[in-house]
């Protein structure tokens, strides 16, 4: 009886409370030797409680801003390819521009707190996170971990409040996996002490309407240096890319120097080599990692109320098994991957982290993230190509996450050789 | 030491604001199985809406130096301090938690907590007091009006702008007529309506800072408060299922049912 009874509630309770409530067991033997915990399908392993109170309160209040301030212009912004820029600002005001970065004006909050950050906005668009990681991780990140004091002052806090947009120049049109190969050069100059920079560079995201550009170009000594370039430096130029089906809410376009002078108080000196760009890639990646989680959060969300409350056959289309195994699945993946971004975000605070624990979560979360956004969209049925119902922009974009910052293939790849020794980079030995 | 109320309010003026937890506004409420009240272990809770207008206001006027230093007050168990530590992180410079917790705190209504405001206020030498018009789990609107006047303190109730003007204070309130615009003296009690201002998204920098500000703790006890309640709850429900309505074909029949129903 006290067992039918316990099951009946939760058959109740599980269609009206969506949160976790502690409450005594039914037992009538001795007494509550332990409390019955409600299974919450929004948090199914309690990552809340491994969070600290810092933490919830910045995750909080910054899910606010995303709900009431980014949430009403998304779906102009992406149909119309129109980029907001002044959502810069509105970000920096909130201090969540190079968080983990101390002083010059950023927060110097942990990794975890960047995660939650990251999560949130692309709850909303993973153009609006895109944005959000090129200014923190691959703008902010090697200025701040590779570049002079004097470029610290100058650079940061005017990015910190969103003043000045930067982007990031790594891929070339006919280099995307393999950056090492690049064509773009920088020459030194000694008379002048400039370094005239000739090249490509493509898929950059802001750079249309970037103040400033990390560049990373290959030196004479074979070597490829972070060159800082500005915007009005003679022979550069941000056309923009034309025909994106995926993040339009960002603006994205190639970064051409022609023969662009740039002075050597330019250059970042604290780093050459590949290692420059990959600190950076590395950064962007393990916010990617727990931002497309949040995209897959909000299909599964929307997927599960539409199902709810469509009616086919008269019942709600959720009462179908088909449907009730995805929702499932995407649960499921969901959970699973939020824990393990946690563990890495905390290890990462330690200091206790390698690239490939990032490339294996960047990997699965962007893979899983885009298969969940698959299936909500077919799950909407009809409606699910309308971007009025969101998921299919979701569906476009993670088609971009998954493939940026390293592909699904290639961060495989670089597991694979940290798993067996053997590179399969490339065709030699 | 002259009386509170002919002290001359300077650039050292102290603001009072209290915040309430409450049950989120989102959450749709359950009540308990027993009757007793609604189901609050483990709900989503977060600053009463009218509380953070009120902070917000405090820390504008800070920030305008009107007021030298905003403290955050609330009152009940444990967990009341992530509310005051959101009013930190809004701006508030301190907070004090004032402990009540299990059958006190259930029975924690707005005599026992503006008794409590009016012993801090006087503890603490304050000139102003911010209060939300009123909680939304009980939507009681009266520990301001109650603080006021048991610290026998001109107040501004429903403000939807504040003005100081020397030690003088115009409050334009909300009334069922329209706006009413009323300049009373400090020190005095201001509770805020919905259209006082828009509190601020606490930023980064400020959750970070509100680690290190003060929250003292306190027990009713140690003001002199007797917190015990002359009210008792003899029953809580839902209220009534909405009932399907009824079709009627002509005007004719729509006035003959109200009439039945005794609606006119």
């Amino acid at each position: 009886m006290a067992l039918r009874r316990a099951l009946s509630r939760l058959l109740v309770n599980s269609q009206r409370c969506s949160l976790i409530s502690v409450s005594r067991a039914q037992g009538t033997s001795a007494p509550a030797a332990y409390a019955k915990v409600q299974f919450n399908w929004r948090d199914a392993l309690d990552l809340e409680g491994l969070l600290t109170e810092e933490e919830i309160m910045i995750r909080d209040s910054f899910r606010t801003y995303c709900q009431e301030k980014l949430m009403p212009r998304i779906l102009m912004a992406n149909r119309n390819e129109h980029f907001h820029r002044e959502i810069l600002n509105e970000m920096g005001e909130l201090g969540v521009l190079g968080p983990t970065i101390q002083g010059y004006g950023c927060a110097g909050t942990s990794y975890v707190a960047y995660g939650l950050i990251a999560r949130e906005v692309e709850r909303v668009d993973s153009g609006y996170r895109s944005v959000m990681s090129v200014q923190s991780s691959l703008v902010m990140h090697p200025i701040n971990a590779y570049g002079t004091e004097a470029q610290k002052q100058k650079y940061l806090p005017k990015l910190a409040r969103g003043e000045i947009l930067g982007c990031f120049g790594l891929t070339e049109p006919n280099h995307g996996s393999d950056p090492g190969g690049m064509e773009t050069k920088a020459k030194y100059n000694p008379s002048s002490r400039t370094y005239t920079i000739s090249g490509a560079k493509t898929w950059i995201t802001n750079s249309p309407y970037a103040d400033i550009c990390v560049v990373w170009a290959k030196c004479e000594d074979g070597r490829v240096r972070g060159f800082v370039l500005e915007r009005g430096m003679n022979g550069l130029s941000t056309p923009k890319i034309e025909g994106k089906f995926s993040l339009r809410a960002s603006a994205t376009g190639m970064i051409l120097m022609d023969e662009v002078e740039v002075p050597e108080e330019n250059l970042l000196p604290h780093v050459s080599g590949l290692a420059g760009p990959f600190g950076c890639l590395n950064n962007a990646r393990y916010g990617i990692a727990w931002g497309a989680l949040g995209a897959a959060e909000f299909c599964f969300h929307a997927a599960r109320q539409y199902t709810l409350d469509r009616i086919q056959f008269g019942v709600p289309l959720a009462r179908n098994q088909l449907i009730q195994k995805k929702m499932a699945d995407m649960l499921t993946e969901i959970t699973i991957g939020l824990q393990s971004c946690l563990q890495l975000g905390r290890l990462i605070d330690q200091k206790k982290y390698n690239p490939e624990m990032i490339s294996m979560l960047k990997r699965n979360s962007c893979g899983k993230a885009l298969d969940i956004a698959r299936q909500a969209r077919d799950m909407l049925g009809g409606n699910g190509i309308a971007d009025e119902y969101h998921i299919i922009r979701h569906v476009l974009n993670l088609e971009a996450v998954n493939t940026y910052e390293g592909t699904h293939d290639i961060h495989a790849l670089i597991l694979g050789r940290a798993i067996t020794g053997l590179q399969s980079f490339t065709v030699g030995k | 030491m002259l009386p509170l109320r002919f002290r001359r309010v300077t650039m050292s003026a102290r603001v009072l604001v209290g915040v309430k937890r409450v049950i989120d506004y989102a959450v749709k409420i359950r009540v308990k199985p027993d009757r007793t009240g609604v189901v609050t272990d483990g709900v989503k809770h977060s600053m009463n809406p009218f509380c953070e207008i009120a902070v917000e206001e405090a820390v504008k006027l800070k920030e305008k130096k009107l007021v030298k230093e905003v403290v955050a007050v609330s009152c009940g168990p444990q967990q009341v301090q992530e509310t005051i530590r959101t009013a930190l992180a809004m701006g508030a410079d301190r907070g004090i938690h004032v402990e009540v917790s299990g059958k006190d705190y259930e029975t924690l209504g707005p005599l026992q907590v503006s008794k409590i405001f009016a012993a801090l206020a006087k503890k603490e030498q304050a000139d102003l007091i911010i209060l939300g018009k009123q909680a939304i789990d009980d939507d009681c609107n009266q520990t301001g009006q109650m603080t006021a006047a048991l610290l026998d303190w001109p107040q501004g109730t429903f403000a939807s702008e504040v003005t100081l003007e020397a030690d003088k204070l115009k409050v334009v309130r909300e009334i069922d007529g329209g706006l009413e615009t009323i300049k009373i003296k400090l020190p005095a009690v201001v509770t805020a309506d919905l259209r006082l201002n828009t509190p601020r998204y606490a930023t980064l920098p400020n959750i970070m800072k509100a680690k290190k500000k003060k929250i003292v703790n306190v027990k009713p006890a140690d003001l002199g408060v007797d917190v015990s309640s002359r009210l008792e709850v003899l029953k809580v429900d839902e209220p009534p299922q909405r009932q399907s309505g009824v079709k009627v074909e002509t005007v004719h029949d729509l006035v003959e049912k109200l009439k039945e129903a005794g609606r006119i």
